[in-house]
């Protein structure tokens, strides 16, 4: 099949702990007792690199990690604790050229004010590699850490009476974006001028108030930070559903979906497409891009091998939300090649155990799509919107 | 029998958004690209300093209704700066300035244990409040804290995070491959917290960072301050230029230090200090009144002498007479997100001060801005600098120095390749590192090291209210 019609895969990996499985700390190839040391991540992040990679994302969240969706567990056979996404990417943002950095932020319990100048930060330490992975938490307990709000106790995220709940949280969210948004365009990109002969630093009409005034918070700005050099870092969500659909619409540049099958990925797709229709932004790229959890080996009959292991040291299947895959890299390019076509932008994988399906797919799979003439050979630019085909957007302030 | 030279601490202060940074000198560089901080982290490791230090402000300072635009306007994030810093530097200390009133203890809690995680133990907090309506625009709550009870929730913000940092132990993680335990303890970083400020409790989510809690640093002069400081702090970053004044508040603070059960050895004095180094004396006199006329321009006159008029001065001079018209202490004040305004209490008396020098010195608006302001601290050749930095420590009006250059990134050059040597020489700084943390630097103990006995496995009885917890 030839991918000459379609746009240029991108292809991301979600980096969480040693890999998204809950025994995958237990694979001898893992290197657990190091999750909390600069090496560790640097070494994910330039082996996704050496696969010429979009971007990584790194998970956070504000409590420790937990097999129930909604409360801590006592668990002591699992990974438990992390460092700071965003400052685990700013820590190898030095270290790497090309590929793109998004880690994750909460909304609900941080300041859209700190959040955008972390973020317009990473991206001058990156040089223009920045983006952001936007999540909202419903968790009594995270609550509880702050102190300074309680959430509803929902059921499930999809029950229908917790909808207002759930819709409150992501709408908080969609106007977090906005502040941040705002905030990096709250500087024209010439508004430091040096004019000795007035002695003037900035011209103060090119810095801007936001005033922003919502249902949640008010932001005067503009932001301490002038505007990063991508103008606009890149904003992604991860959505399973309309309301988490509407945030991606509304906010972002790339969703995160889980569809299971192309005919899921076309519907999902036109449901993603329909909120960024309502929310008026018909002319502007958003890129959708299929999440999967994967089990990689040359043989697929030791991939089905690793994840039965792996399910068995752990006491229980693991279930994931995104499709699993199991099996050979030409097996994988089939299925990203067959999402592409269904209107994916590209796929986020989540490697089940990072130390084994990392290299995996940065040393077969991506030499496979290459060979399929489906994937860059090289990076063709060095900045994050670049790798995504995104142009350095206007600023909304400048006259 | 003369005492032991005691070693003397450095570290550099990243140029700041005040008129000291001379933004329009040629030399002068970015002050938001990472090249810039990595020069200038670079330099200072170089020489063997202790720590890099980054100041921080949360809203861009406004005078008259508008912002300011005549020094270095705008910052990077602090932390997300010193965490790419750690990569491009191996020992250097970490220092940011990090604000108790917009944030809160948990998140904050989890970057500088993260911070200290991803520098190998090189993570420090300078702790600072304010209150101010102005800065609370910018966030959620808006201006919720009454001036009054700034340090009642910094001191209770720090303990908190104290809190945080000690719920995990450093030995909960067992990662055993073989047995499938992650975890020796299923409550590790369980804490509690009720106090007037805080009432939080839950799991803490990063495990024990190297340094075990950052060092703290504490920047007030207040009397407030000083004892939070004396309770609270590792070291002090404060502002006394001459020596007799050094001397002073360095008796007073660690004075102070016995009613907390504390050493004077436990608590640092660092000082801000600028200086302008040049081959001769005479020659680093003239080069520093020459930076002195560049840091204060005629426009940049007229705004400080706003700082005590309050009162639109555009109209006037800046090379003429100083106004006839009296400050206005009526109302709100005409600058705003700056704390050195607040220094002059009785504007009507330091205006008419102010004409009285002048007049009897001949002075312009420009002069009189200039001679009242800050000198600089240090002026000199490398000899008479590295002597008076000496003699400073030696004679306890403090134990080292935060040096602040006035050009970004490459003011600290000459002081490492020229002064630091002549220090090494005398036999009072260090030629090489001794550890690998900034608590080795700044010789404090490891908090694990001076909390011996039995700890509490239960973190819910162990920390229960707002008090200081025992650190000793």
């Amino acid at each position: 099949m030839s991918s000459t019609s379609l746009s240029p895969l991108h292809l991301a990996v979600a980096l969480d702990g040693t890999g998204w499985h809950p025994a995958s700390w237990r694979e001898p190839v893992s290197r657990p007792k190091e999750l909390f040391t600069a090496a560790y991540w640097a070494g994910l992040v330039a082996e996704a690199e050496r696969g010429l990679l979009d971007f990584v994302t790194i998970e956070d969240g504000l409590g420790p990690q937990s097999s129930h969706f909604l409360d801590p567990d006592d668990r002591t056979d699992e990974v438990r604790g992390r460092l700071d996404a965003v400052l685990i990417a700013s820590r190898v943002a030095p270290l790497t050229r090309n590929i793109g950095l998004v880690p994750t932020v909460v909304a609900t319990h941080t300041e859209p004010f700190h959040i955008s100048k972390a973020i317009a930060t990473l991206d001058y330490v990156s040089t223009g590699r920045a983006g952001v992975r936007v999540q909202i938490t419903a968790r009594p307990n995270e609550a509880a850490h702050f102190g300074r709000r309680t959430v509803p106790r929902i059921k499930a995220y999809d029950n229908p009476a917790d909808r207002e709940t759930i819709a409150g949280l992501f709408d908080e969210a969609a106007d977090y974006v906005e502040v941040v948004r705002r905030l990096w365009d709250s500087w024209e990109d010439d508004a430091e001028i040096r004019d000795a002969a007035t002695g003037r630093f900035i011209d103060r009409d090119k810095l801007h108030y936001i005033d922003f005034e919502g249902k949640y918070f008010s932001v005067r700005g503009p932001s301490i930070t002038p505007r990063p050099p991508q103008g606009q870092p890149v904003v992604s969500a991860l959505a399973h559903d309309t309301i988490p659909y509407r945030l991606v619409g509304r906010a972002a540049d790339i969703g995160y979906v889980t569809p299971h099958d192309a005919d899921e990925a076309r519907a999902i797709v036109a449901r993603v497409r329909t909120e960024q229709n309502a929310a008026g932004r018909v002319a502007e790229p958003l890129h959708v891009f299929a999440d999967l959890l994967v089990y990689l080996d040359d043989d697929p009959e030791a991939a089905a091998e690793r994840r039965d292991g792996l399910d068995i040291l752990a006491g229980r299947p693991y279930l994931s939300d995104a499709l699993t895959f199991t099996g050979s890299p030409a097996q994988l390019a089939d299925l990203i090649e067959e999402f592409q076509s269904a209107g994916i932008s590209g796929c986020r994988l989540r490697p089940a155990v990072v130390g084994h399906d990392l290299p995996a797919i940065t040393r077969s799979l991506v030499p496979e799509l290459q060979r399929r003439g489906a994937f860059r050979r090289s990076y063709e630019a060095d900045t994050l919107r670049g790798l995504l085909g995104l142009a350095r957007p206007a600023n909304r302030y400048a006259a | 029998m003369s005492k032991p030279l005691k070693q003397i601490h450095l570290a550099a202060h990243f140029p700041g958004v005040n008129n000291t940074t001379v933004w329009s000198d040629p030399a002068a560089g970015s002050h938001i690209e990472f090249s810039s901080f990595a020069h200038f982290a670079r330099t200072a490791e170089r020489a063997k300093f202790d720590f890099l230090f980054l100041a921080e402000g949360l809203r861009l300072r406004e005078q008259g209704g508008k912002i300011y635009d005549l020094d270095v306007v705008g910052r990077p994030d602090t932390f997300t700066v010193l965490a790419a810093l750690a990569a491009v530097t191996e020992h250097l200390g970490l220092t940011g300035t990090i604000n108790s009133t917009f944030n809160e203890p948990y998140e904050v809690a989890r970057q500088f244990a993260s911070l200290d995680h991803l520098s190998g133990g090189r993570a420090a907090w300078n702790v600072v409040t304010s209150w101010d309506a102005f800065t609370g625009e910018n966030f959620r709550r808006g201006g919720f804290l009454p001036q009054e009870e700034r340090y009642s929730r910094a001191k209770e913000f720090l303990a908190t995070a104290h809190e945080l940092f000690d719920s995990w132990h450093g030995d909960e993680i067992l990662a055993d491959q073989d047995t499938g335990q992650f975890l020796r303890d299923a409550k590790a970083g369980a804490f509690v917290h009720t106090g007037q400020h805080f009432d939080i409790h839950g799991r803490f989510n990063v495990p024990r960072s190297p340094q075990g809690r950052p060092v703290i640093f504490q920047a007030g002069d207040s009397e407030e301050g000083r004892e939070f400081a004396a309770s609270e702090a590792d070291a002090i970053f404060s502002r006394h230029a001459t020596l007799e004044a050094g001397r002073a508040f360095y008796t007073d603070v660690k004075s102070r230090l016995t009613k907390y059960g504390r050493t004077p050895d436990q608590l640092l004095i660092l000082p801000a200090a600028t200086f302008t180094l040049a081959d001769t004396d005479a020659e680093a006199e003239e080069l520093a009144k020459e930076v002195r006329r560049q840091q204060v321009s005629g426009a940049t006159a007229l705004r400080h002498l706003e700082f005590v008029w309050n009162r639109d001065l555009s109209g006037y001079d800046p090379d003429g007479p100083l106004p006839d018209i009296d400050p206005d202490v009526s109302g709100d004040h005409i600058s705003q997100g700056r704390a050195q305004v607040r220094m002059y209490r009785d504007p009507i008396t330091t205006a008419r001060e102010w004409r009285e020098l002048a007049a009897a010195n001949n002075w312009s608006i420009r002069d009189l801005v200039i001679e009242t302001g800050n000198r600089q601290n240090f002026i000199g050749s490398a000899e008479t600098i590295a002597r008076t930095v000496n003699e400073f420590v030696q004679t306890d009006a403090s134990d080292g120095f935060i040096l602040v250059p006035h050009i970004t990134p490459t003011g600290l050059d000459a002081f490492a390749d020229q002064v630091v040597p002549i220090l090494q020489e005398k036999g009072v700084f260090r030629t090489e590192y001794e550890g690998p943390t900034l608590r080795h630097h700044l010789g404090l103990a490891h908090p694990d090291g001076s909390t011996p006995g039995p700890r509490t496995p239960d973190a819910t009885s162990a920390h229960s209210d707002t008090g200081r917890k025992d650190r000793h």
